[in-house]
C-alpha cells in the first residue's frame, strides 16, 4: 500500500522526502556505527562541520541556484552569526540551563544574519545585474577587518567596546574580555552535538523546501528565469529577492553559531573569501537548484581532503583533480548526454523506447 | 567520449604516481626503523609522538621548519639509542583551526601518546582544548599566545608567551636607553602581533617610554608597508619596535633604507630568519636588534652539533621554530631517561607523569639553559638579545 502510495505521489513531493530520507538513514547508520564503536575519532569530529557546511550549501544554493544572484559572501553572514550566538552563549551559558541558552544562541545567530542580510539586500537587490556578487563580496571582507580590529568585554560599570586595542577599552581588572581583537573568542565551551547538527539540517530542508514549493518559490524562480516576464505579470521583485536572500542569510547564520559551538576558540580570519568560494563550490559542483546535490557534495567535499590524508603533498593536487571531474561529469554536455544514454540502456528493459541522441 | 577517456587515464596515472610516492615514502621509513631496531636487542615499546601544523598554505615555513626540527630531533634519539625510542607522525593543518583538529584526531586514530604541536596560534587554541577533554600531553613548539598555556593544566610551551616578549623588550630598551622616542609598526591582524604589542605598550607606560607612532596593517593589506615607516620617521622615532614576522620586517627595513631612515630596529622571536629571506640585501639588516632564544650562530655545542647537523639534513640554516621543536624532542626525552615514562603507558597515563615532571625538571637545549615551566604551562628562560652584524648574531652585552 504504502509503496503504491509513493508511486502515485507527486513527483516533487517524492524527491523531497528521499531528500529527508538520505539525511535520516545517514544519521541513523552513523549513530548505529558510533555506538558500536566502529568509527574513526577522526570522522567523528567531522561530523558536526559537515551538518554545518550542508546547512550553508542548502542555504546559499537559494540565493545562487533559485534566486539566480551569486553571492560571494556566504561565510560573512555565518561570521556574524557565530559571533553573535557565541556572545550570547558566553553570556546566558553560565547563568541559564543549555536548553534555554542554546536555542536563544540559535535564534540570535540567525537574526543578527538575517539583519545584516537586509542591511546588505535592501540597496544591491533592486539593482539587476552582478552588484550582489560585488557587495557580498566586499562585505565578507569588510566583516572579517571589523571582528578582527574590535575588542569587546564587560565588568560591573557594563560593557565596554574598542577598535583600536585592548587597552583603550577601559575595563576594570577583574572584567570579562568577551572579543579580544585579532585573538577573537577563546575559552567557549563546547556545545554543538551531531544531533543538533542533523536536526538543524532536517529544520533548514524543511523550510527551504517548502518555500521553493510555495507561491514566493515560485515568484523567486521565476525572476531567476526571466526577470522582465515576471515584472510583467506583476511579481514585485524587490520583496521576493530580499525575502530569499535573507533567509539565505539567516540559515548562514544558524550554521554559523552550530560551527563555532563545535570548537573552544572562534576568529574572524577563518571566514574569509575562501570559506565563501568553498560554499560556492558545494553548490555549484552538486549543481544550482538542486537540493539534494548540495547536501551530497558539502559532506564529500568536507570529508575528502581529510580522506586524502595519507596521500602526503599529493593531497591538494588530487583534491582539485576531483573538483574538476566532478565538475566534467555534472555538467559538460556530452557527459550529461552519455549519462542518459547509460541510464536509458538500463530503463530500456522495461519497454521504453531508445531515446534519440541529444543535441547538446 | 576521447575526452572522458583522456581525462579518467589522466586522473588514474596522477592516483598512481600519488600512491607510488606515498608507498614509497612509508616503506623507507618502516625500513629504517627496522634496521635500527634489528641491530640491538635492547628496545621498549616506541612512543609515538604526533606533530601538527602547517606544511602548506601561506604560514608553510613555520611548520616545515618545527617538522624538520622534531624529526632531526626523533632521528637522532632513535640513531644514538639504538633502538626505536620515538615514532613521529606529522600532520598538515594549513594553519587553520578547523583543519588542526581533523589533523588532531587523524592522530588520535594512529594512537598518538604525545602531541608536538601545533606551530601556530589559532589552531593551537583549538587543539589544546581538545588535549584539555582527552588528557594528552601537550607541548606546542611555537605557539605562543598566553591563552594557549592557559587553556589547561597539560598544554606546556616551549616558547616564550607574546606578552613576555612584549614585557621584556620594554624593559630591555628601557634599561639600556636604546631610544627615546619609539615607533611601533605591527600587524593588527595576527594575533602574535598584537600580543606582544599590547604587553609592550603598557610596560613602556610603566616605565615612561615615550611612544610616538604605533601604525599598523593587517594580513590584507602588508603589500607595501612605506607609509607605516613613513609614519615613523615623520613622528621623529629614533627607534622602531617591530613586533612581526621577518617577511614583512625585510619589507620595512627596505623602505628605510630607501627613504634614508636609519632608527634602530628592535624585534622579537618572529624576526629570527630574516637573513634567509630570498632576495633581501642582508646588509640592510646590519644593526637591527632582536629579542630570540636561539641562535644559529651559537657557539655552545648543543647549537653547533644542530645547526650543522639541520643544515646538512635539509640545507638550510635553522631558525628558532626548528631550534624549539628541536628541543621539545629533547624535553620529552630526558623525561624517558628520568623513566617518567615509557612506550607501554597509555596516553593518559603518561599526561600526568608527565605533567608532574614538566613542573619540577630542569631542561637545557638549543634555546637556552636551565629551562623552567610554571604552574601554568609557560616556560621560563633567559631572554637573549642578538645584534646583526655582517651577515651574523652577536649577542648584545657579550662582547
Amino acid at each position: 500500500m504504502a509503496l503504491t502510495r509513493l508511486k502515485h505521489m507527486k513527483k516533487t513531493t517524492r524527491s523531497n522526502l528521499i531528500t529527508f530520507g538520505i539525511v535520516i538513514v545517514f544519521y541513523l547508520v552513523v549513530e548505529a556505527l558510533m555506538a558500536g564503536g566502529l568509527t574513526s575519532s577522526s570522522f567523528e569530529g567531522q561530523l558536526v562541520p559537515i551538518c554545518a557546511y550542508v546547512v550553508l550549501a542548502i542555504s546559499l544554493n537559494l540565493t545562487v541556484g533559485f534566486l539566480g544572484e551569486l553571492s560571494l559572501g556566504h561565510a560573512g553572514f555565518m561570521s556574524v552569526g557565530a559571533f553573535a550566538g557565541v556572545l550570547l552563549w558566553t553570556v546566558l551559558g553560565k547563568t541559564l540551563p543549555a536548553y534555554v541558552a542554546l536555542p536563544l544562541a540559535f535564534l540570535a545567530g540567525g537574526l543578527v544574519a538575517g539583519i545584516f542580510g537586509v542591511i546588505v539586500g535592501v540597496p544591491v537587490l533592486r539593482l539587476s545585474g552582478d552588484y550582489l556578487a560585488i557587495v557580498t563580496l566586499a562585505f565578507g571582507e569588510i566583516i572579517k577587518n571589523i571582528i578582527n580590529a574590535c575588542y569587546l568585554g564587560y565588568d560591573e560599570n557594563g560593557l565596554h567596546f574598542s577598535l583600536t586595542d585592548a587597552a583603550s577599552m577601559g575595563l576594570a581588572p577583574d572584567g570579562t574580555t568577551l572579543i579580544n581583537g585579532a585573538m577573537g573568542i577563546t575559552r567557549i565551551t563546547k556545545a554543538s552535538t551531531f544531533t543538533m547538527g542533523i536536526a538543524l539540517v532536517l529544520i533548514t530542508l524543511v523550510v527551504i523546501l517548502n518555500l521553493i514549493h510555495s507561491r514566493t518559490g515560485r515568484a523567486v524562480m521565476a525572476i531567476r528565469d526571466n526577470e522582465i516576464a515576471a515584472q510583467s505579470v506583476g511579481v514585485d521583485l524587490t520583496r521576493y529577492k530580499l525575502t530569499a536572500f535573507v533567509i539565505s542569510a539567516v540559515f548562514a547564520g544558524f550554521a554559523g553559531v552550530l560551527y563555532a559551538l563545535n570548537y573552544s576558540s572562534l576568529v574572524a580570519r577563518r571566514f574569509d573569501y575562501n570559506t565563501s568560494i568553498q560554499i560556492l563550490v558545494f553548490v555549484v559542483l552538486g549543481g544550482m537548484g538542486n537540493i539534494r546535490g548540495s547536501i551530497i557534495a558539502a559532506a564529500l567535499l568536507t570529508v575528502l581532503p581529510e580522506m586524502l590524508r595519507g596521500m602526503d603533498d599529493y593531497r591538494m593536487l588530487i583534491y582539485a583533480i576531483v573538483l574538476i571531474v566532478m565538475m566534467i561529469f555534472n555538467q559538460s554536455p556530452q557527459i550529461v548526454a552519455w549519462r542518459k544514454r547509460v541510464a536509458a540502456r538500463f530503463t530500456r528493459k522495461k519497454g521504453a523506447p531508445a531515446p534519440q541522441k541529444e543535441v547538446a | 567520449m576521447k575526452k572522458l577517456m583522456s581525462a579518467v587515464l589522466a586522473g588514474a596515472m596522477m592516483l598512481s604516481l600519488a600512491a607510488c610516492g606515498s608507498t614509497a615514502d612509508t616503506t623507507q621509513s618502516t625500513s629504517g626503523s627496522e634496521a635500527a631496531t634489528g641491530e640491538t636487542t635492547a628496545s621498549a615499546t616506541p612512543i609515538k609522538l604526533g606533530g601538527i601544523g602547517p606544511v602548506t598554505g601561506g604560514n608553510a615555513q613555520y611548520g616545515t621548519a618545527v617538522q624538520n626540527g622534531e624529526q632531526l630531533a626523533v632521528d637522532e634519539i632513535n640513531a644514538a639509542a639504538g633502538y626505536t625510542v620515538f615514532e613521529l607522525q606529522f600532520e598538515d593543518d594549513e594553519s587553520d583551526p578547523e583543519t588542526a583538529v581533523n589533523a588532531y584526531n587523524a592522530l588520535k586514530d594512529w594512537g598518538m601518546q604525545v602531541l608536538l604541536g601545533a606551530v601556530t596560534s589559532d589552531p593551537s587554541l583549538n587543539v589544546a582544548s581538545e588535549c584539555v577533554n582527552d588528557n594528552m600531553f601537550m607541548l606546542t613548539p611555537s605557539a605562543s599566545a598566553e591563552d594557549v598555556a592557559l587553556t589547561g593544566p597539560n598544554v606546556f610551551q616551549m616558547c616564550f608567551t607574546d606578552p613576555n616578549q612584549g614585557k621584556t623588550s620594554a624593559q630591555y630598551i628601557a634599561d639600556n636607553n636604546l631610544g627615546t622616542n619609539i615607533g611601533i609598526i605591527y600587524d593588527s591582524s595576527d594575533p602574535y602581533s598584537t600580543g606582544i604589542y599590547t604587553a609592550f605598550v603598557a610596560t613602556a607606560g610603566e616605565l615612561g617610554l615615550n611612544i610616538v607612532a604605533q601604525p599598523s596593517f593587517t594580513a590584507d593589506n602588508k603589500s607595501d608597508l612605506s607609509t607605516q615607516v613613513a609614519q615613523c620617521q615623520d613622528a621623529g622615532a629614533d627607534l622602531v619596535f617591530l613586533p612581526i614576522y621577518y617577511n614583512e620586517a625585510s619589507q620595512i627595513l627596505i623602505a628605510a633604507n630607501s627613504r634614508g631612515y636609519t632608527p634602530t630596529f628592535f624585534g622579537c622571536d618572529g624576526m629570527d630568519g630574516i637573513l634567509g629571506v630570498e632576495g633581501f640585501d642582508t646588509s640592510l639588516a646590519n644593526g637591527l636588534m632582536m629579542l630570540c632564544p636561539f641562535s644559529a650562530f651559537g657557539d655552545d655545542e648543543t647549537t653547533t652539533t644542530f645547526v650543522s647537523a639541520y643544515e646538512a639534513a635539509f640545507d638550510s640554516t635553522p631558525n628558532q621554530f626548528a631550534a624549539d621543536a628541536y628541543d621539545c624532542v629533547y624535553a620529552i626525552y630526558q623525561c624517558v631517561q628520568d623513566g617518567t615514562i615509557n612506550g607501554d603507558m597509555s596516553a593518559s597515563d603518561m599526561c600526568d607523569a608527565l605533567v608532574e615532571a614538566f613542573g619540577t625538571m630542569s631542561f637545557s637545549g638549543t634555546t637556552g639553559e636551565n629551562q623552567t615551566w610554571d604552574e601554568n604551562g609557560m616556560i621560563s628562560k633567559e631572554p637573549k638579545v642578538y645584534q646583526i652584524q655582517d651577515d651574523a648574531y652577536v649577542l648584545v652585552g657579550e662582547e
